[in-house]
């Protein structure tokens, strides 16, 4: 049990996806542009890595050493399809919102660079608590980077104005506020990493 | 077809909605291999001739596979598939044709399978050139154009990151803020000097 505890909890913070490992840029960056788009992308992404952790777990012995890669895809693009379909029919604004970024999912290298360095190694519950922990870091991380940028673009937060008079910065609504949240946050949290050792 | 249409996907493409610096396509590899000119130049071509195949294939697939069978919910997992079919014939067929050519792209050309400019870009076709399941007039030529676009301004977005990285690994910059958080700042500006196109019209 304190084996699968560590496993959750070093995606959050310790081995978090995006601000420690780097990865899987491209749709934190292209949706963060309001909390409620960063949050859906994060379900929809927990989801994928939960899945395809899952699968590629219980299947890790069957696979092939050589065609593993082209395996790992095939199931992780399955799950994508299925997250895509789910969420035009249950939620079709957040739908069009995301985008081309849901099917994108599939070339996301959070998702394989799991099943390639953990799900295939480890058995089902560490996997499943492994995804999960990704999972909700990557859906924490978007938040935070969400939150900053529709507070500075639109000087909201999930369409609630939280301070009056507040004139929106609106670069931060544009890509390239994006890459500066994300370049100016990782070099906050450097400073903490150095402080600490 | 005319000629209009033609220049109308090239200057959006291009200019107003740069593949990485506004929509973030193949962001990954343009934050990674960016250092130094040389396998940045390396991988820009690999990427490009990936990108323009593979539009062309996965049009192909789409429009005489999927739209007739009744199987569009199947975009994502076919293309995927394709794409990485292709990418592995192509490098064999590199290794077996030039063993130098395929020293210089090194591990870059695997690793194109997972990079998002690819499917991006045939997903992207495929929203824009298909009107509920039938193929625009010319639809092939603009998929294929639209594809050589995105991998020139790939290829000019690693260019000019990457010559502005070579030079800045001379100057003193905050520990804090040495490779990754100055890319993504380097980034920003860059992707800054090109919203400066958005009121582009036509």
């Amino acid at each position: 049990m304190k084996n699968a505890i560590g496993e959750f909890t070093k995606g959050i913070i310790k081995e978090n996806p995006t601000f420690v490992l780097v990865l899987g840029l491209c749709p934190t960056l292209a949706v963060s542009v309001s909390v409620a788009n960063g949050i859906g992308m994060g379900i929809a992404a927990t989801f994928v890595l939960l899945g395809s952790s899952l699968i590629v777990s219980l299947i890790r012995d069957f696979i092939p050493d050589k065609v593993r890669i082209p395996c790992y895809i095939v199931i992780i693009a399955t799950f994508v399809t299925i997250a895509e379909l789910c969420m035009k029919a249950y939620s079709p604004l957040l739908d069009r919102a995301l985008g081309i970024y849901v099917p994108l999912i599939v070339v996301n290298c959070i998702v394989l660079g799991r099943a390639e360095a953990f799900a295939c190694k480890n058995n089902l519950a560490n996997s499943f608590f492994d995804g999960l922990g990704m999972g909700v870091g990557f859906t924490l991380a978007l938040i935070l980077i969400s939150a900053i940028r529709e507070f500075l673009g639109a000087g909201q937060i999930l369409g609630h104005t939280l301070i009056k008079g507040f004139e929106p910065v609106f670069v931060f609504s544009m890509p390239s506020g994006a890459l500066l949240v994300i370049g100016l946050l990782l070099g906050f949290f450097n400073i903490i990493k150095n402080k600490k050792s | 077809m005319n000629i209009q249409e033609f220049l109308t996907i090239f200057i959006s493409a291009v200019f107003i909605y740069n593949v990485i610096l506004s929509r973030f396509l193949g962001l990954c590899s343009f934050i990674a291999i960016s250092k130094e000119t040389k396998p940045a130049l390396a991988m820009s071509s690999a990427v490009m001739f990936v990108i323009v195949m593979s539009s062309a294939i996965t049009w192909f697939v789409y429009r005489f596979l999927l739209v007739p069978f009744n199987l569009t919910y199947l975009r994502t997992i076919s293309f995927i598939l394709v794409i990485a079919t292709f990418v592995q014939f192509v490098e064999m067929v590199v290794r077996k044709i030039s063993p130098q050519l395929y020293r210089a792209f090194g591990i870059y050309l695997p690793l194109i399978t997972v990079n998002c400019a690819v499917l991006g870009v045939a997903v992207l076709n495929i929203d824009m050139f298909f009107i509920n399941g039938k193929a625009v007039a010319g639809s092939f030529y603009y998929s294929v154009f639209q594809g050589i676009c995105v991998g020139l301004v790939y290829t000019l977005a690693m260019l000019l990151m990457s010559g502005i990285r070579e030079r800045l690994e001379f100057c003193n910059v905050p520990e804090a803020l040495k490779d990754f958080p100055l890319a993504f700042i380097i980034a920003a500006i860059l992707s800054l000097s090109f919203m400066g196109f958005n009121g582009f019209k036509f």
